[in-house]
Formats: C-alpha cells, structure tokens, sequence
C-alpha cells in the first residue's frame, strides 16, 4: 500500500513538473506584453527593456524555469508582479474558499445524485422518466443561464440571499451558507446532470447481475439488495466519474466565482491572468495540479474500499 | 459534461439492424432539432446580407432604443448597437467555436484512438498516458492560465480546449477499435494483404462513425456553452459578438429592458439544447435503445384470470399451465414457456432436462419468483403445498424464498456479491430467513461450511469470492441455500461450470443433503449424465414446452419423442455417463464430519 501511494505520488510529481514547464513555456512568449503592462502608461521601449532585465525576463525560458522550480522546492514560490505579495498564502487562502464551494456542491452531488439515480434504476417507469428528464435539463441549460436566473429570481426579486460576495464560515456560518447558496445550486445542478445518469446506468446494469438474483431467493430484503449489494458495487465505476466531476467543478468555480464575486481560487487566477502576472499563474498552477493529484489518490484509496478485487496491498 | 459517460458503453455499439437514418426520420426529437439547427445556422451564413447595421456600429442616439424602433427591431443595447445585427453575429461566434472546438477533438481523438487501438501495446501505452494527463488537468484553469498567450481570442481558446476534450473521444474510438481488430472480417482484410492504412480506413472508421456523430453533438455544444461562458466574463476581445458577451450587457439593463437579457439567452438555450437533444436522438439511433431498469418485484401477471389453478394439489409442488412470455419490439408477446405442468413429491428429484432456450430456466424462475421484470407469466398455476405461488406479492414471496423454496446458481462466481466476505453474505441470508443473533448466525455459517466439505470454514468464511475457487464457491452456494432446510431445492445447471472432477463431488453433496434434510429437488440441466446420476424423475423440454416425462429408468431405456431420443444419443457419444460409484463427501475431500 505505501509503495503504491509513493508511486502514485511520483507520477503525480511528473504531472505536475510537465504541466508548470509547459504552462511557463507557454507564458514566456508574452512577456514583454506582461513587462508594458506593469510599467502601464509609462511604458517606453527602454523602460520596458529594463523592466525585463530587472525582473530577468531577458534569460532563456528554460533558466527562468528552472530558476522558479528551485525557488519553490526551498518553499518560495515568490511574489505578485503587482502588488508584491507573496503568493503561496494568498493562492492558498484563496483555495479555501473554492474548496469550501466544491466541497459542499460535491457532498450534494453526490446525495442528490444516488438519491436520484438509485429511484430510477429500481423503480423504473414514471421515476426512471422523472430523473432522467432531471438530468437532461442539466445538460440542455447552460450554468451560466441558470445562475443568471437564480440570482435575478432569489437574489434580486426575493431579496433571499445576496446577490454577490462573501462571508467566511469562521466569521459566521449562516452567512457563509447564504453566500455560497446560489453558486453551489447551479455547480449542483451541472454535477447531478451527469453523475446521476451515471449512478443510474451502473445500478441498471448491477440489478441485472446474476448475485442480485442469488440474494432475492436467499429471501433477502429488496432494500438491503439495492442499498447494501447493488449500491456498493455499482458506487465503483460512479466514483472514477465523481472524481472527474471534481476536476470539472473545479473548472466550473472559475466562472462561478466571477460571476457571483467570490474572492477564491479562480476569480484570482482570472485577474492574475488578466494582467499576465506570472508568479501567481505558475503557483495557481501549481496548487491546481497538487488538488487533482490529490483528488485521483483519494479516489484510489476509497475505491480499494469499496471494492476488494481493486485493493493494493 | 464529459463525452464519455454520454457515449454508450462501447461493447453495446453494434451497428444497427435498421439504418439509422431511416431511424432518425422517424423520431420527432430528431427532426424537430434537426430543423431548429438548420434555421439557426441559415440566419447565421446569411448574417452578411440580412442584418442592417454592423455589430459593433454604436449609435448614441440609439442607446437602449426599444424594440421597434425603425432600424432596430429588436432595440439597441446600452452602447445604442443594434441587437438583432448583434444576434445573428453571435450566431456565427457560436459556430465558429464549435466548429473548432468539435474538429480539434475529434481530429486528435480519433486518430490517436485509431493508432493506439490498432498497433501495439507500446505505442497504446504512451498515447494513453499523455491522454490521461490531459484529462486529469482541470482544463478551464489551464485556459485562464493561458489567457496572455491566447491574447483572449476566442479561436485559439477552442483550439486549446478542443485539445482538452480529445481525451473523451479518444477513448470511445480506442476502445471500439480494440473490440473490432480482432473481428474476422479485419483479419480476412489482414490476410488478403490490405495495408494497415487501407484497414483503418475502411473498416475500423466504419465502425466508429456512429460514436463519432453522436460525440461531435456533444462536443459542439460544449464549445458553444463554454465560449459564452468566458465571453459572458469579459474575456477576450468586446469587438466579437458573442451570447454571453450580450447576456452579461443585458444583465445590467435587465430591469430597463429584459428583452437585452433574454434573446440572447433564448438563442443560446435553444442551440445547446438542440445539440444535446440532438446528439441523444444520434445516440438511439445508431446504438439502439438502452437497458431499462428492472424491478426487484414479483412476476407480472397477463391479467388478474392468468391464474388456473383448480383442484387442491396433494404434491409438494405443483406446476399447471404455465405460460410465460416476453414482449417484442413490436409489442406483441413471445412465449417462451408453452404450457408447461408438472408436479413434485416431498423428497422427489426431478431432472427438468433440455438444450438451452428450451425454457427450463425460465420455469424455474417462475417458481422462485425472481423472473426478470420485462417476462408476463400469461397464465398458469404454482402451488406450493397447495397454497398459489402467483399473484403472491414480493414481501409474501420473499418469505417463502430461503425458507420453503431456495435455489442454486449455474455460474458459481458471478452468484456472490464481490464486495462482501463468503462470511457477511452467508450470515445475512440466514438472518433474513430465521430469527438469530449475529454470534449464533456466525456459528451456524462456519458449521454449514464444513458441511459442505470446505477445509478450512474459518477462512472462507474471511475470504471474498475473488479469492476463492469456483468448486468452493459452489460448495459456499450449497450452504446457502440449504441453511434454513428447505422443502424444495431448485438447482439450475449447478455443476455445468465446474471442472469435472469436481462435478462429481457436487452431485454427491447435493444426494446426500437431500437426503439428510429430506428436501425435494428440481434440478435443471442439459446434461443427461448429471440426470442419470440422480433424478427419480425426468421431464424433457424442448421449445418451451415439456415433450415427454417419466421415472428415470424408462425412460433411458425405452426413450419414446425423438428429442429424447437426440439427447440420449448425443451423451452417450460424448461418454459423459458417470461410471464410479458414488465417493461420500468426506472421503472425496480427504476430511472426517
């Protein structure tokens, strides 16, 4: 087990050396758009040309690279190109707020989703058309529609919850839950679109299996067939959808915290790139890979769980 | 959303009977989709001539002008530019967008899911493993992140995020293609001397196209949301006319003038919508309909008069009439069981004996209860101990299972849930048949497994099925179904997956817990050897309906319907009849009881 943790932590160490080297390789073509950006209205030809040497723009990419990578294993990752802040608290805090929003839409996902998924496979019918018309209204509408709507409908004609902003959990809770409401319902919304019909098609296909049947002659509950036999297998396969789920809401708080002005993880990364300042990108990107490193050996280790044959020991 | 867990699983895709073209013709859906596509993409072409003022041309005099102005039909937004002009632009945006964003997926996907599918293992290797980086990536990030280097145009963003939705296509086309490379009809290509290319391009991509069409709507709308997403945030150039761009402006005049907010929101709802509608109609289309659910419930009757039964039967069980069918795709029921009777004495073996789709399984499910939920038994009579077995609801039924009536499977793997140990599962079937506490049900398990001659019951009961043999797992199965002594065992082909060797020490088991617990048993099975072995009693079946029965001994000698007659025959070819004399359980397996 601890050999296939580090192994798994070694490749996740490769993903993310190739995806920051990419990333800044990417980046140092706009560099010198970056430097007149910082000098704004002053900006000269030799001002700017200064600028770079300064900050040592002027050295090859792959130096630079280097330079940051070695800078970050001393625990480094630098400052703000504009504010001259340091950039590991800031991105972290930052990701704190975004991981407050995902976490709780993915804990909802995921009841909404089984809840949803599990009726229509074993009841088939009006419930297998009532959830599978439910999440085929996630697919069709467009996240940002249905934000647009929710915060027109509850935000600005109800007065129910704030349109925008936020309050953190430890300075006072029901106004955290308020603030973050509107963005995890329409995270919700997009994430029970497909987890659902796949907590669906897996519990289809469980149901059929020959040990379902074997169970039923054994005068075994239905409930405890569904909940405690089908369930558990068929949570397998959703999982690996689950986790990418969890990448893509990830993804998804980028709009979402922009349109609803949540200072997190991607309004942050949004500015950061607005102004092309580079320490911040190369971290964000940093932390971004480390999650979803993070994420697929979570998912690894409740699959080995859920399932004996998939356990590594 | 992701494309793959909207494609259907890859072993289903069989090319359809009807052409899916003709399928497509017929389905509402389709057409209706089809249609709204088609206007909106003719608006979109004819955008040039049609629209009177330049998307971008702000007249100040214009501002919020009302719909029906003379010159703005629609209005003009908060820059006094012209919203119809800006609509049917933003329509091209869109296409644009998800024309790149669709054909750098596919074009990526699918010819790397054609290379690592068809050639090597180590060619496959690599292109998985750069398609998983780019899919455990969290790819919008990445297209922020690189926002000073696409300069915010909206093109080289499809670009990058065409790139990211490759690895979804990628995988339908490599695993379609796995499944189809070793098909005879490539094989033959192979042999007569086609090159790999003519191959690939020939017969590999024919197979593939249907998943591709379908993938190609749902990339298409993918692009288009998540173009009007960035745009909807400003990002990129404000001199590109894009829904989101127009439902952000509108949303700040929403209480002046909703209707700035809601065309653009109605255009780019109807056209990702008619993509997806569109892409699920595809997906019927070329890959047939679905699995439905199946309920855990009691048999369907045909109508409330399905049931037949008259006298009071004396036997243990007793089979009348049953008719048991299944619906068609035409609607029409299919019988599949033809009016079958037969009956059982307590402690009686009868061998239901048949090749396979003779319809023995399907009687033995009937009298379990547990066929599957599309069947209609469509007339008949069960009668356990007299009392009728259909019409029963799941919960009464679920109380004769396990106690009065209990089954073993053919296939002694796939019967035992893999998540749970031999332990957990036998301990539950128990408790759900007889009241016992956790620690009494736990002895009970590990003195049934001895019983049924496993070595060390201790371990077994600790183990998961993976990690047991399929001759144990059978023996665990046995235990099961025997623990709360039942009147009547049905046993369905219960050594056909087993090795011979061990077949024999099944059969054994199975004679001597009958006769321990003096238990009736139905024993269904192809196999004439296994009948031989240890029926009183033999009903043969053929095309759903029983062609001739009797004891044992008659009819191995004097076989009367030539079916019988074909079975008896074709054993004694394949020298299948047991010739040793029955071994007790404990001599077989080396073990005292």
């Amino acid at each position: 087990m601890i050999s296939y943790a580090l192994r798994r932590l070694g490749a996740g160490i490769v993903l993310a050396l190739l995806v920051t080297m990419i990333t800044f390789f990417l980046l140092s073509g706009s560099l010198e758009s970056v430097a007149r950006e910082r000098l704004g209205s002053a900006a000269t030809p030799e001002s700017i040309k200064a600028l770079m040497t300064q900050l040592g723009f002027d050295r090859p990419a792959i130096v630079q690279y280097l330079d940051w990578l070695g800078a970050v294993l001393t625990g480094d990752f630098g400052t703000s190109l504009f504010t001259s802040q340091p950039v590991a608290p800031a991105v972290a805090s930052r990701l704190g707020v975004t991981l407050s929003l995902v976490v709780t839409a993915l804990i909802i996902t995921v009841i909404v989703s089984v809840a949803l998924g599990v009726w229509a496979a074993s009841r088939g019918g009006v419930a297998d058309k009532v959830s599978q018309a439910l999440s085929l209204v996630g697919y069709i509408v467009p996240g940002l529609l249905i934000a647009i709507v929710l915060v027109a409908v509850l935000a600005v004609n109800l007065k129910l919850l704030p349109a925008t902003g936020f309050t953190h959990f430890a300075q006072n809770p029901a106004k955290w839950a308020a603030s973050i409401t509107i963005p995890v319902i329409v995270l919700v919304i997009g994430g029970v679109a497909s987890m659902a019909a796949q907590v669906r098609g897996s519990m289809i296909d469980e149901l059929r299996k020959d040990y379902v049947r074997t169970l039923r002659t054994r005068g075994i509950p239905t409930r405890s067939i569904v909940l405690r036999h089908a369930l558990r297998n068929a949570a397998s396969p959703a999982l690996t959808v689950l986790s990418l789920e969890f990448i893509q809401m990830l993804g998804g708080a980028l709009i979402i915290e922009n349109v609803f002005a949540l200072p997190g993880y991607g309004q942050y990364a949004f500015n950061a790139s607005l102004q092309g300042d580079i320490p911040i990108i190369m971290g964000i990107t940093l932390f971004g890979v480390m999650l979803v490193v993070a994420v697929n050996l979570i998912t690894d280790v409740v699959n080995g769980w859920l399932n004996p044959k998939a356990r590594i020991y | 959303m992701s494309i793959e867990e909207l494609s259907v699983d890859p072993g289903l895709a069989a090319p359809a009977r009807k052409s899916p073209l003709r399928k497509l013709l017929k389905d509402p859906q389709a057409i209706i989709t089809s249609v709204l596509l088609l206007v909106i993409i003719v608006l979109g072409l004819l955008t040039p001539w049609i629209t009177p003022h330049d998307p971008n041309e702000a007249q100040l005099n214009a501002i919020n002008a009302a719909p029906g102005t003379p010159g703005y039909p629609l209005g003009a937004d908060q820059n006094g530019r012209d919203i119809a002009s800006r609509l049917l632009h933003s329509i091209n945006t869109s296409m644009i967008s998800a024309l790149i964003g669709a054909s750098v997926a596919l074009i990526i996907g699918v010819t790397f899911g054609l290379l690592g599918g068809y050639f090597g293992r180590r060619l496959r290797s690599a292109t998985e493993w750069v398609f998983s980086l780019i899919m455990t990536f969290p790819g919008l990030l990445l297209l922020i992140v690189l926002m000073p280097v696409t300069k915010g145009d909206y093109r080289a963003t499809m670009l990058i995020f065409g790139v990211l939705l490759s690895p979804g296509i990628y995988r339908i086309v490599r695993n379609l293609v796995v499944g189809v490379k070793n098909e005879l009809y490539v094989d033959a290509a192979r042999v007569s001397g086609l090159s790999n290319l003519r191959i690939l391009g020939r017969h590999v991509l024919f197979v593939v196209r249907g998943p591709i069409i379908i993938a190609a709507a749902f990339l298409a709308g993918s692009a288009i949301s998540l173009q009007s997403g960035l745009a909807f945030l400003g990002v990129g150039s404000n001199l590109v006319p894009s829904f989101g761009a127009m439902i952000a402006d509108g949303f700040t005049n929403l209480y002046l003038d909703p209707t700035q907010f809601i065309w653009p929101s109605i255009l780019l709802g109807t056209l990702t919508a008619s993509l997806v509608l569109l892409g699920n109609s595809l997906r019927d289309a070329f890959e047939g309909v679905k699995l439905k659910p199946s309920k855990l419930a009691e048999p369907t009757l045909k109508s409330e008069s399905a049931v037949v039964g008259d006298v009071e039967a004396a036997e243990l069980l007793s089979v009348k009439d049953l008719v048991i069918a299944y619906p068609t795709p035409s609607g029409q029921l299919k019988e599949v069981v033809k009016g079958v009777s037969f009956s059982l004495h307590a402690g009686e073996t009868l061998g239901l004996v048949g090749e396979s789709g003779s319809g023995k399984t399907q009687t033995a499910f009937s009298i379990l209860g547990v066929l599957p939920s599309e069947a209609v038994i469509v007339q008949g009579s069960i009668k356990l101990e007299g009392r009728e077995l259909l019409g029963l609801r799941e919960q009464d039924l679920r109380a004769l299972r396990g106690r009065e009536i209990s089954y073993i499977p053919q296939e002694p793997m796939s019967n035992l849930d893999p998540s749970y140990t031999i332990g957990a599962q036998l301990v539950e079937g128990i408790r759900a048949s007889a009241r016992m506490s956790g620690a009494d049900a736990r002895a009970r398990v590990l003195a049934l497994l001895e019983r049924v001659g496993i070595q060390d019951p201790q371990r077994t009961f600790d183990s998961y099925p993976h990690q047991i043999s399929g001759g144990m797992a059978q023996r665990v199965l046995i235990a099961g179904a025997v623990a709360s002594r039942p009147k009547l065992l049905i046993a369905d082909e219960p050594t056909t997956a087993l090795d011979v060797t061990v077949q024999a020490e099944i059969l054994d088991l199975l004679r001597e817990l009958q006769a321990e617990l003096h238990m009736a048993v139905l024993l269904v099975t192809h196999n004439f050897g296994v009948v031989a072995d240890i029926c009183d009693r033999i009903a043969v079946m053929q095309n759903g309906q029983i062609v001739e029965s009797g004891s044992a001994l008659e009819l191995f000698r004097e076989p009367k319907h030539p079916y019988t007659q074909l079975l008896l025959g074709s054993i004694l070819d394949e020298h299948t009849v047991r010739t040793d004399p029955p071994v007790p359980v404990a001599a077989a397996t080396g073990e005292k009881n």
